[in-house]
């Protein structure tokens, strides 16, 4: 067991763990933040995307013993029901979900693009959300949603 | 047309805000606490094999472990439309991945450390690995079957006739099954769907031209994002307690009633939101696994969550389908005879794929009149993942064929294929293949209006380089619900102290947009804005009974029963009103949450003063207003079992046309699909966003189910369950998406006039795009999908040819 002290959206939080369990165990089992889904467990889908230290990341693909001192957005780190995040309105607009189940990493790496290049073109949406898979929407209201809040700046907010 | 406030209006969806913040809660999602098991299964390594030991002593001794089941301890056999499966396996296996054992521990770890401790004996039996060689069943039973399955698969490359002689289900003959389902009892032949109209050698007498092919599919996977996943509790008293990721709380419900010999008062099923279905959460899949371990473990939850491998290889699949198409028409272009032979590779178990042949086989002359047909639709087992539904049941297999033959047949004809599509149509009137006339058939609107958008007959622009070729397909489709003509739906309004309303029902939002669409038509009906009717999430023991939520049926059939539920509140409301205003309840209108006469607005009473009663000075009258609706639809009838005909199978139609702009790369054969313009007839829009985001979704899945998708079985074994080596469109393999939606012929007892639309939007995207690979590059693939290997390989034999 080691125990790591890192900071979940905005609190920090002292852990002790065993060694093999995933950012993704942990977000999901010891901190009841369930926004962050399993879907492959082996880094194909996106469904557990988060940010850590800035970067978006397969949660599943962590191990949580490295995340000392570490920085973690997850969905429930963004706007709540009072007050979405602007990407997470976009979403809610343009009708850019369907189950849901790939929604909370799609919002989180659109939120890495638009942190790194904030006027994405629609190609470059795409290629940044690729390793995301959705199943229901056909992909064009979430690269619609993305695009909205790129070229919208505050309108959103 | 009455004008609608909330009906066909793009209002936001129900669940939006759940799911943009992480507050929608998935079965996986639910916290148990210290109570929670975790669940691991012991599958089947073998594509056949007869068990003929277990010993679980070894893995009984792993510290944590709480409990083991086997096939000993359910041996029930259930099914949807033909109860031939056990929940576990029990005298044999009959596919890689059928669940042969369970273990509850309180870590996965030591659950999985038992699984792996667990000896099963097995004695390998011969496998079925196709269709047409299964159909046939035991060596001695090759000159019985009937003379439309000769040999004529001999020699065609996509054939294996690999051990013709193994018998899957020996007790078939004994199983339960639906009455319009036939198996054929000492076969592989689970159902034999035969439709005979008309005169089949008169018909091709009479045409000029004959094109015949053997068209093939894969099986393919839904790969919905979230894994299935189950959790079972059982109390004290015996009452079990599920959550389930399942499109089906009811059918579930029954089926596990079965298996374990409950009664239904026992079963309570909950089912929150649902991470993609397609139909591959259809029927029961994992949920009946848990219960076993539950009952051995009171208190305790048992929960199952599937890893990604597990749902490739052992939930439902879409079945592997052989078509062989013979397709006539006279020289001025009408369709005079189909001589149609389906195959299903229906998988180890067919429960609910019988069904899929079923409506493969009375659907199978495409959307067009044709006089003249005999088909034979069979549903064989194999040795395979056990096949079910999924998005269009049956109907992108059947018109992956269909819509090639009218390429093939307008070419010949020197006919152009959208004109001759349009020729051939099935019109208001027509009858279609079961014999009936066709009502609300408006494949032809839908053609015209992508022939209007995508400028059909003029010039296909060039490519972007030399090396790349460019091309234009088309293709059409039609599809009905595929269920028991009794299929039910009911429902349940409640009005809130505050006018706001909650309907419950147990129709489950899988994505398609239920809760929305529902409360829309209850908004609608009742006079309330959109966002003061809150639709519920099913659970069995307070929602009404839904039958499933499959075939694109939710919005008609749960539609109609909400429809029905508001129009019984609206009454209640509306006799209330009237009393307390003293004037005619046929006079008074409600609207924006006021009851009002039309002549008077000003005098107005609240909905929110009467939905509990009002009290007037001589004492209280209503109560709190309960509206109670239900539905089933009217005046499906059965098909004659050895001729398929009958007036009316279904209880609606549902039509479409998409045209797809494509490249092919001459170096690679890869295709990239441009641009994909739909059309299609949908009665009446609930909600327009929602209803053009089932296309959008319906296409780019039809877009992968023609590209790259393909479960590779070799000898029975799945080779690639994972996303890696099974690929399904990310972001950057999205067309451009031209979309029409029609509501040109509101259907009749449809609520406000709504057909299905979810299903269909995904049938003619692969035969469309495999047309436009034609016209692109003159080579014609008939088996999916249309790889570039595939391609390349056409391509070059061609060239060789042409050498």
């Amino acid at each position: 067991m080691k125990t790591v002290t890192l900071t979940v959206n905005g609190q920090s939080e002292k852990l002790t763990l065993a060694p093999h369990r995933t950012l993704l165990d942990i977000l999901r089992e010891d901190l009841g933040l369930t926004g962050a889904k399993r879907g492959c467990e082996a880094g194909e889908c996106g469904a557990c995307t988060v940010i850590l230290n800035g970067k978006p990341v397969n949660s599943c693909l962590v191990l949580a013993v490295e995340l000392d001192g570490a920085e973690v957005l997850t969905v429930e780190g963004l706007g709540g029901p009072e007050g979405l995040d602007p990407l997470q309105q976009a979403f809610v607009d343009n009708f850019a979900l369907q189950c849901g189940y790939c929604t909370p990493g799609m919002i989180l790496m659109g939120k890495a693009l638009l942190a790194q290049n904030p006027r994405p073109s629609e190609a470059e949406v795409k290629e940044f959300i690729s390793g995301n898979l959705c199943r229901c929407t056909g992909y064009e209201n979430i690269v619609k949603a993305i695009m909205a809040v790129a070229a919208g700046g505050e309108r959103h907010g | 047309m009455a004008e609608h406030r909330v009906l066909g209006k793009s209002v936001p969806r129900q669940d939006a805000v759940d799911k943009v913040t992480g507050a929608a809660r998935f079965v996986d999602d639910i916290q148990f606490g210290p109570s929670l098991l975790h669940a691991k299964i012991l599958r089947s390594p073998h594509p056949h094999a007869r068990i003929l030991a277990i010993d679980t002593a070894e893995a009984a001794k792993v510290p944590g472990v709480k409990a083991i089941v086997t096939g000993r301890d359910c041996r029930h056999y259930i099914g949807l439309y033909l109860a031939d499966r056990t929940v576990y396996a029990t005298d044999k296996v009959r596919f890689v991945g059928e669940p042969v054992a369970g273990v509850a521990a309180d870590s996965i770890e030591a659950a999985n450390e038992a699984v792996k401790l667990i000896k099963v004996e097995y004695e390998p039996l011969p496998g079925v690995f196709d269709p047409v060689s299964g159909a046939l069943g035991r060596d001695v039973l090759v000159h019985e079957t009937p003379a439309s399955s000769d040999l004529w698969w001999q020699g065609l490359p996509c054939i294996t006739t690999k051990a013709p002689g193994t018998l899957l289900h020996e007790h078939l003959g004994e199983y339960t099954c639906a009455p319009f389902i036939h198996p054929v009892p000492g076969t592989n032949i689970s159902n034999h769907f035969k439709l005979r109209k008309g005169d089949i050698d008169r018909g091709f007498a009479a045409a000029d031209v004959v094109v015949e092919n053997v068209y093939t599919l894969p099986h393919i996977q839904h790969s919905q994002i979230e894994p299935h996943a189950a959790v079972a509790q059982v109390d004290r008293a015996g009452k079990v307690t599920l959550w389930a990721s399942s499109q089906s709380p009811n059918a579930v419900r029954k089926l596990i009633a079965t298996a374990f010999e409950l009664p239904m008062s026992k079963i309570r099923v909950i089912t929150p939101y649902v991470g993609g279905g397609f139909g591959g959460k259809a029927g029961v899949t994992c949920e009946a696994l848990v219960v076993p371990l539950a009952m051995r473990l009171p208190g305790y939850h048992v929960k199952l969550t599937l890893t990604r491998e597990e749902v490739f290889q052992a939930t439902f699949v879409r079945q592997g389908l052989v078509a062989r198409l013979k397709t006539g028409a006279d020289k001025t272009g009408r369709l005079v005879a189909l001589e149609a032979e389906l195959f299903w590779d229906g998988g180890a178990y067919t429960e609910y794929g019988v069904n899929i042949t079923r409506s493969g086989g009375y659907c199978s002359s495409g959307p067009y009149e044709i006089p003249n047909i005999k088909t034979d639709s069979y549903c064989v087992y194999t040795n395979h993942p056990v096949g079910g539904p999924m998005r269009g049941f049956g109907m992108p297999e059947i018109h992956w064929g269909i819509e090639q033959q009218m390429d093939i047949l307008a070419e010949k004809l020197g006919i152009d294929p959208l004109a001759f599509r349009r020729m051939n149509a099935l019109r208001e009137g027509s009858l279609g293949a079961f014999g009936g006339p066709m009502e609300g058939a408006t494949l032809v609107d839908t053609i015209d209006a992508v022939a209007a958008k995508c400028g059909w007959g003029g010039p296909v622009p060039s490519a972007s380089t030399a090396h790349k070729l460019r091309g234009r397909g088309i293709a059409c489709m039609y599809k009905a619900p595929s269920m028991p003509p009794n299929a039910q739906s009911s429902a349940i309004i409640k009005l809130n102290e505050d006018g706001t309303a909650h309907v419950l029902t147990t129709a489950m939002e899988i994505g398609q947009g239920s809760l929305t669409a529902l409360a829309q038509i209850a908004a609608e009906e009742l006079g309330l804005a959109a966002d003061k009717v809150v639709v519920t999430l099913p659970d069995t023991d307070y929602t009404p009974y839904e039958w499933q939520t499959v075939a694109s049926r939710i919005s008609y059939s749960a539609g109609n029963a909400v429809l029905a539920a508001a129009r019984d509140a609206k009454a209640q409301l509306l006799a209330v009103a009237a009393q307390v205003l003293a004037i005619p309840a046929t006079d008074l209108v409600i609207a924006d949450g006021q009851i009002f006469p039309l002549a008077n607005p000003a005098r107005k009473l609240a909905v929110s003063d009467i939905a509990m009663g009002y009290l007037l000075p001589e004492g209280a009258i209503g109560g709190p207003v309960i509206g109670r609706g239900a539905f089933i639809p009217a005046g499906i009838t059965g098909l004659d079992k050895e001729t398929g005909q009958g007036d009316k199978p279904a209880a609606f139609w549902t039509y479409g046309t998409q045209v797809a702009d494509i490249e092919v790369d001459a170096r690679t054969g890869e295709i990239t699909v441009l641009k994909v313009t739909a059309a299609y007839e949908v009665g009446k829009i609930i909600n327009p966003a929602m209803c053009k985001g089932q296309v959008q979704g319906g296409i780019v899945q039809g877009l992968g189910s023609a590209l790259y998708e393909h479960l590779v079985l070799v000898d029975g074994k799945p080779l690639n369950s994972d996303f890696v080596d099974y690929k399904i469109p990310t972001a950057t393999d999205t067309p451009e998406m031209d979309i029409i939606l029609l509501e040109t012929s509101p259907q009749a007892d449809g609520p406000f006039g709504v057909k299905g639309i979810a299903e269909p939007t995904m049938v003619p995207t692969a035969p469309a795009i495999a047309n436009a690979v034609y016209h692109a590059t003159g080579v014609r693939i008939l088996d999916l999908p249309l790889s570039a290997e595939k391609v390349l390989a056409a391509l070059k034999k061609k060239q060789t040819r042409e050498n």
